[in-house]
Order: structure tokens, then sequence, then C-alpha cells
């Protein structure tokens, strides 16, 4: 790439590049901007085969799909609200035990864990995500299931003065709503704990600094500018969490009892949306068939919604504190380590 | 004059409510406080501290006498903000940092082992260099913060919380916003809101470490004139790079170079007539 | 001047902090627990059918006699992940190298990106669903084969590998690229010479967790590569997978069986997490800044 002279017949060519030498630079762009295009046309195309799919079931039985309460393989009726139920009952339980076990654990892991001890522990929480879903539902089978069973009975007995999740103490089943919540809190506790730990980071320590010198215990400032701080990442993270939550299918579908029926108290059996797909999906036919795409759909609409506004959440709060570091780019490298 | 930050974004922008034009702006009253009472005074001795393996503070022999400005001045790293964060015992807050020596507030050694930080640190307050309002909380609501620590409970609460802002001079600039967000107000007003949140819980000493570097000349001579009048009441230790500023403010001076007192005497004498060469050749710019 | 003492501490606000510091503890130590007892299970119940026969035989389906091992799962496996990362990573680099290099203003990159997000979402059993409409029912290239199952794979890992292929990528230094084009080096060399040697180790650490990932799933394999006993190499066939077996073999009445599926667990969960590790290892290896 040396200078040259302009001669008389204007040959630049030091200077300019030819056609030539540029065309790897734009193959490189064509190819790659059409790879990103590919993807979502990809994502467009499974979304209209879906429905096409999904179609006869919703012309059969319209909205009942969904709020209707009878999902008998037999009659050849799919009226899917004890999916629907089955999948929120699961979820928002597991949220309710999973998330406050998670922030409390990354509150621990950044503010008062001794610094040689904030890596390791960290990696264990992280790992939880990395045993597999087939496995957790096999332990959960073997082991959980089976332990749990009389403390939960003890629960429903002592508390049957509580509508429907007590009382139910003499019909409790080993697989239940709650054995199934409970593996599925212990799966999503490490997304959750991740992504609460970057959020906590970006907290200023100036703030901190300054509530321990207005002479605040180290609870008292967790209270004061820690945790109000990171609030709306920190629901953003529990929402992505509920988001894996929905989804979940294996652990769910040993654990759950699949009993197409919308259980009458915490310990009974039940269903849920992606359950029912992995379960009847090897026999079904024609219009069994259609529901359970049907089954698919609710559950891809769903589960985008609640990322859609689970990732607004997040983007909403750190605009608003002036996060140095993109609370998104930090999610997403906490969501690939987990 | 150190460069300062541009002021941030005036209130009228972020609380969407239309232009509202400051208050008339009253001077720091701080009568408000209530009657006068005597300040007590700190007492440093053979104080070290150390970053680790670092030895930042060598043996500080210095004496912060009651209702007085000290300011503390030095080139970077000569451990000034150190020996002001041992006060208040902030300094070991820093992960691997520690400190020892005696600090005596009066007679109650901050560093004796029996006694409760976050007590010293409700008696000795600190203002930052960079003013850090909590962002998610209110004008009201910042004030009221190390109020609400101890139980100060609603008209109580509100009383102080006003009188401290009329103690800075602040008052008249919020009074029709005291739900505003507190980082919607400039960077002078800032630092005085800090400084009226540390003033509200009533410590004895005021530390600050180098308060208006981050912010403009107006706000700077604001902050000034305020410190002028807080030594009514309490003891101030102000570290600062501007020795203009201690001229300005402070009654005695301390110079400091690596960790060590140089040289502590009334300011006009440190800055006319110094006895130590090291100090002379600071104060005259020839370093630092 | 008036005797000095130090403010009361109201023994509530200690004991609170006191409470929430052991809570937050205890929390963590809770977190743990599973984690804990799912290996020490793992272990005790599946430990005891490792042994030669586990590795070299297929699954023998039947209800009596031997049982046969996992062999054709765990080559399956090793199969069927194997063909999809070949797709997702040099797909999910490239699209992240877009992001970063291409697209860093235009709204269509924001698009993709936000796409992209909205992918890590999607259940993996939507992605099996996906695979079987259009690739399935069509009967393109046979009914259920190995390579949909890795296709499917493939769209689970891809979201994974673009995000933290993204981050990393970011991380490489304004001023590296900078220095290269004002060189005049064209981008796609600017890329090949200097971005990804630079961002390697992170693009590996992100593959290989996204590969780790791809090995424990089962639901897209379900309506997919459907799985299999006996053993294949072919993937235009329906081919096992660990995950498969473990979950054809959970509830089996035949205690032998479940043991076996333990076992199969086991090697499953030391699969992933040696992944996990050596991802780890290599990150670690290089902190870039």
């Amino acid at each position: 790439m040396g200078t040259s002279t302009t001669t008389a017949g204007g040959d630049r060519s030091g200077l300019e590049r030819s056609p030539l030498s540029r065309l790897p630079d734009r193959a490189l762009s064509w190819g790659l901007t059409s790879l990103a295009i590919l993807i979502l046309a990809l994502i467009v195309f499974f979304f209209i085969r879906l429905i096409g799919e999904s179609g006869s079931t919703f012309s059969t039985f319209g909205i009942s799909f969904v709020f209707g309460n009878d999902w008998d393989v037999s009659r050849n009726i799919f009226h899917g609200a004890p999916l629907v139920v089955g999948t929120l009952i699961t979820s928002g339980v597991a949220l309710l035990i999973g998330v406050p076990v998670a922030v409390a654990t990354a509150l621990y892991l950044t503010e008062l864990c001794p610094r040689r001890m904030r890596a390791p522990l960290s990696g264990l929480v992280d790992l939880l995500a990395a045993v597999p879903s087939v496995v957790y539902g096999l332990w959960g089978v073997f082991f959980l299931a089976p332990k749990l069973l009389p403390a939960e009975k003890w629960f429903a007995n002592t508390f049957s003065f509580i509508p429907w999740i007590g009382g139910g103490g003499s019909s409790a089943t080993p697989t239940n709503y709650f054995i199934a919540s409970l593996v599925l809190a212990i799966m999503i506790l490490p997304i959750v704990s991740a992504i609460s730990r970057e959020v906590l980071a970006t907290v200023p320590a100036e703030n901190k600094e300054a509530a321990l010198a207005l002479g605040a215990t180290r609870w008292e400032m967790i209270r004061m500018a820690v945790l109000p701080y990171s609030r709306s990442g920190i629901v953003g993270g529990a929402m992505l969490g509920l988001g894996r939550a929905l989804g979940e299918t294996i652990a769910i579908v040993l654990l759950i009892g699949d009993a197409p029926v919308i259980g009458h108290h915490l310990f009974s059996q039940g269903y849920s949306l992606a359950a029912v797909i992995a379960n009847e999906f090897g026999e079904a036919q024609g219009i069994h068939r259609s529901a359970l795409f049907a089954a698919g759909l609710v559950l891809f609409v769903l589960t985008l919604l609640v990322n859609i506004i689970a990732r607004a959440y997040v983007a909403r709060g750190s605009r608003g504190m002036r996060v140095g570091a993109s609370a998104d780019l930090a999610m997403a490298a906490a969501e690939s380590r987990s | 004059m150190i460069p300062s930050e541009t002021r941030s974004k005036e209130p009228t922008m972020s609380t969407a409510r239309g232009p509202v034009p400051d208050q008339e702006e009253a001077a720091p009253d701080l009568s408000a406080m209530g009657e006068r009472r005597a300040g007590h005074g700190i007492t440093v001795n053979g104080l070290n501290a150390y970053y680790g393996a670092q030895h930042a503070v060598k043996n500080v022999d210095i004496d912060f006498p009651a209702n007085e400005v000290t300011a503390i001045i030095g080139p970077s790293g000569s451990g000034k903000s150190t020996v002001v964060r041992c006060i208040n015992r902030m300094h070991e807050e820093i992960p691997g940092a520690r400190a020892e020596g005696s600090i005596k507030l009066d007679e109650l050694d901050v560093y004796d082992p029996g006694v409760d930080l976050t007590a010293v640190r409700r008696m000795i307050g600190m203002v930052f260099q960079k003013p850090n309002p909590f962002p998610t909380m209110s004008i009201f609501d910042n004030v009221a913060a190390g109020l609400r620590l101890t139980g100060t409970k609603s008209d109580n609460l509100r009383e102080r919380v006003h009188r401290s802002l009329r103690a800075v001079g602040l008052w008249g600039e919020v009074k029709n916003r005291l739900n505003a967000p507190g980082i919607g107000l400039s960077g002078g007003q800032q630092q005085r809101l800090c400084i009226a949140r540390t003033v509200a819980v009533e410590p004895e000493v005021i530390l600050m470490d180098e308060p208006c570097s981050a912010l403009d000349p107006i706000a700077t001579l604001k902050v000034e004139e305020l410190i002028d009048e807080l030594k009514a009441r309490y003891t101030i230790v102000i570290v600062t790079h501007n020795m203009q500023q201690a001229a300005r403010v402070a009654n005695s001076t301390v110079f400091m170079l690596d960790g060590e007192v140089v040289e502590h005497a009334p300011t006009n004498d440190i800055f006319t007539n110094p006895k130590d060469e090291r100090t002379e050749r600071y104060v005259t710019g020839k370093f630092g | 001047m008036s005797a000095l003492s130090l403010p009361e501490v109201s023994p509530r606000r200690r004991r609170t902090d006191r409470i929430m510091r052991g809570v937050m503890l205890a929390a963590t130590l809770l977190a743990l627990v599973p984690l804990v007892l799912v290996i020490f299970y793992l272990l005790k119940e599946g430990l005891g059918s490792i042994n030669g026969a586990f590795f070299t035989q297929d699954p023998s389906g039947s209800f009596f006699g031997n049982v046969g091992g996992v062999r054709s799962a765990i080559l399956g496996s090793v199969e069927i992940v194997l063909l999809a990362t070949v797709i997702a990573v040099p797909i999910g680099i490239g699209v992240a190298l877009y992001l970063t290099e291409y697209g860093t203003d235009s709204r269509f990159a924001t698009v993709v990106r936000y796409f992209v997000d909205v992918m890590t979402g999607v259940p993996s059993i939507v992605f099996g669903l996906f695979i079987y409409i259009s690739l399935v029912l069509s009967h393109v290239g046979g009914n259920f084969t190995a390579w949909k199952g890795s296709v499917a794979l493939a769209l689970l890992m891809l979201p994974i590998i673009i995000r933290s292929a993204e981050v990393v990528l970011l991380l490489v230094p304004a001023s590296l690229r900078e220095a290269a084009l004002a060189l005049g080096a064209p981008r796609w060399r600017i890329i090949r010479k200097v971005v990804l040697p630079t961002a390697a180790p992170g693009l590996v650490t992100g593959s290989l967790l996204a590969v780790a990932r791809g090995m424990g799933e089962t639901a897209p394999l379900l309506f997919t590569a459907a799985g299999a006993s006996g053993l294949t190499f072919s993937l235009s066939q329906q081919m096992n997978s660990l995950p498969l077996q473990i979950y054809n073999d959970v509830l089996s009445p035949r205690s032998a069986i479940v043991s076996q599926a333990w076992a199969a667990g086991l090697t499953l969960v030391a699969m992933v997490l040696i992944l996990n590790l050596i991802a780890r290892a290599i990150s670690r290896r290089s902190r870039v800044a």
C-alpha cells in the first residue's frame, strides 16, 4: 500500500484498492447480513407454520381450548384449561420459592461474601444450571418426591384451613404440583441469581459509602442504597426465570403426575402445556395432534410475552439509572453462563 | 482552580413539569438547627494505615480543634484522604485495608474495640468528593435517610428535614419540590443536599473529602460560604487540592507528604511563612 | 465542654442486621444443597452400574435378561451434538460478527438482536415442534432422523452462541481495530487476523457452554431424532441419545434399568461438567482486562 505519484494515465492503484480486493469484504458483509436475515425469516416461518397446524383446533374448540376444563383424549375433546392452569401454578410457585432464595444468594455473594470465596461460590451456584433437566427429573422422582411426601402430608394436614394449599393431606401423591414446582425452583435459581448478581454489581459504590457514612448497618445499607437501585433489573431477572419455568418440559412431565385435570390442592396431580406435548405427541393423530400443536402455540406466545416484558423491564431499569456497563450485555453474559 | 464538572441536569428538565425557576436563594442559616452548642475536637495519635502491604499513613499525629475548620493539603498520594477516612472508620471498608492507632473524639477512642461502628459514623459525618444523593430518593427522603435509620417519626422527621435544608441554605430553592428526585438538582445543589443529609443526624464532626472538586466556581463559593457557617456548630476537617480554598475557609492547615505530616500551622502561616522547606516548595507550586 | 458519649444503637437494629446477614448466608448454602444432593445420589445409585458392559453394549430394550449398556446413547449423543455444533457455531459467530462489525448502528441489526434475545426464551420443546413441522411432517430426507434432531439442537444453541459471542467480540479493544483500519487493512482481514484471534478464547468458551447445554436437552429430540436402541452411525436414521435413554428408562418397572438410568445420568452430568470446567478454565486463563 505504498503511495504512488499519479501518472498522466491516472494510475492510482497504489492508493485505491482494486474492486477485486474489495470482493471478500463485500462477500463477507453480504454473507453475514443474509445470515441475520435468515434467522429472522426462520422465526417468522416457524410461527406461521405453528399457527397453521393448530388451526383446526381453534376452529373446532375456539376459546374453550384455553379456558375450558376438559382434556379428554378418548372423546377427542381438547379444552386445555388444566394445561394452562398447571403451567401457571408450577411456574408461579417456582418463582415464589426460587426468586427470594436466588436474590438472597446474589446479595450474599456481592455484598457479604469474603472476597476469596466469591468466585468459587458463585461458580457452584452457576453449576446448578449445568445439570440437565432429565437428571433433575430422575432425581426428583426417586429421591426428592418420596423423601418429601411425609412432610407434604404433614404440612397439608397442619394448615388445612388454608384453601387449596392445605387440606389435601390424605390424598397427597408423590408426584404433584408442589414437587414439580420445587424442582423447577431449583432449576431457575441459577439464572435469576446470575442476573441479579450482575445487576447488583452495577450499584455505584459511592451510594453505598454514603449510606455507611450515615451510620447504617450493613443490612440497612443494602436496603437503602442497593436494593432500590437494582429493583428493575432484579424484577427483569425474575421474569426471565419465569420464562424459563414456563417452558420447562422433562422435569415437569416426570413430577407433576400428568393428570389432565386441575388439581384440587397443591399436593395433587396436574398437567402442563409442555408436559402434555411431551407425553401425548407420540401417538397423537388428527385433531389430537393439532391440539398439541395448539398447546405449543399457546406456550410459545406465553413465553414470548413474558420475555418481551422482562427485557423491557431490565432496559427501563438500566436507562433510568445511568448504568455504566449495559445491563443488557451483562445479562447476555449471565445467560450464556447458565 | 480545579476545572469543574459541568453542571448536571437542571431540575427544570428532569421533573417534566415545566420550568420551575430557582426560588429565592437563601444564605445558610445555622440558627435553624437550634441553640448554639459547642463542638468537640478530634485528636489523632500515632495513626498508621495500610492498604494491604502498602503503608499509606505513617505515624500521624494531628489535633483538630473543636469548632474550627482544619484543612489538609498535599499532593496526590500523600495520604490525606486516607487519614480522613480513618477518622470515621470508612477506611476499613476497603478490602484488605486496616488501620491502627488512636483517634479520639473528645475522650472517646473510635478505635476502641468495644465501640459500635455505626455509632461512630453517626457522630462523625462525611461529605464526599462527588455529590452522591441516593438516586432513587426524593430531596426530602435523601435528607431524611439518616434520620429514618434511628426511627425518627413523621412530624419530628419533617421538622428536622426542613431544618437541615434551611441550615445549608437550600430551603428556598427546593421547598416547593421536596418530592422531586434528588439527582435532578444541579451539582452544587446536590452537594449541599448531601451536606444537609449529613447535618440532619446532628454529628459532632463533619469530614469533607475534596467536596468542591466536582463543582463549578459559583457552586464552590456557596459551599465554602456554608462551611464558614457550619463551623459554629461542628468541627470540620476538609481535604483539599486547592490551596486558595484552604486559605479561604480553614483556620489551620496540615501539610502532608508521602503519608506523613510535614507541618501543621494556622493557615496564614503555612502559606506566608512555612517552616519546612517541603511545605514551602509545595505552596509555591514547585511540585504537586 | 460536656462529656461525650456515643449515641445508643438500638439493639433491634443490630439484631436485624445479624439476622438478615444470617438469612443471606443461609440462602446461599440452601441453594447449594440440591447440587450436593444430586451429585451424591447420582454417584450412590449410578456408580454401581458402571462397568465394561455399560459402555460397550447397547440397551437391550427387553423385559428380561441382560439390560445391556448405553453405548448407543453415548455415541448418539456425541454425534447429534457434534453435528448441531458444526451447524450452530459458524452461523452463530457469523451473526454475532454481523452485529458487532457491520450492524452497530443499523435499525436492522437492532431488530435482529431483539429477535435473538427473544429466541433465548423459547422453550426447548417448541424448537422440537418447529423442526417436526417443517422437516419431519414434510418427510424431507426421511421421517425421524438424527440430523433433524441436530438441527433442533442447533436452533436451541444458536441464540446462546450469538449472545455470548457478541459480548466477547465487543470486548475486543476498539483501538486494535482502529489501528488495523488506519493501516488500510480490509474489513475481512481485520476480522480474520485481529478480531477473531483476540476473541477466540471467549468464543470457544461460549461455544462450549452452548454445547454443554445441547448435550443435556431431551425435549427437542423427542420428535425429531426420536431415539432408538440399536447403535447406528447414520445420521439419516433415528438415533439414541443419553437424555432420551434416561427419559425412557426413568419409569421402567425393572429396577436394573432404573439403576442404569442413574448411571447414564451420572455419565451425562460428568460430560456436561467436564465441558463446563474446560470452558471456565479457558475463560480464566485468558482474562481480557
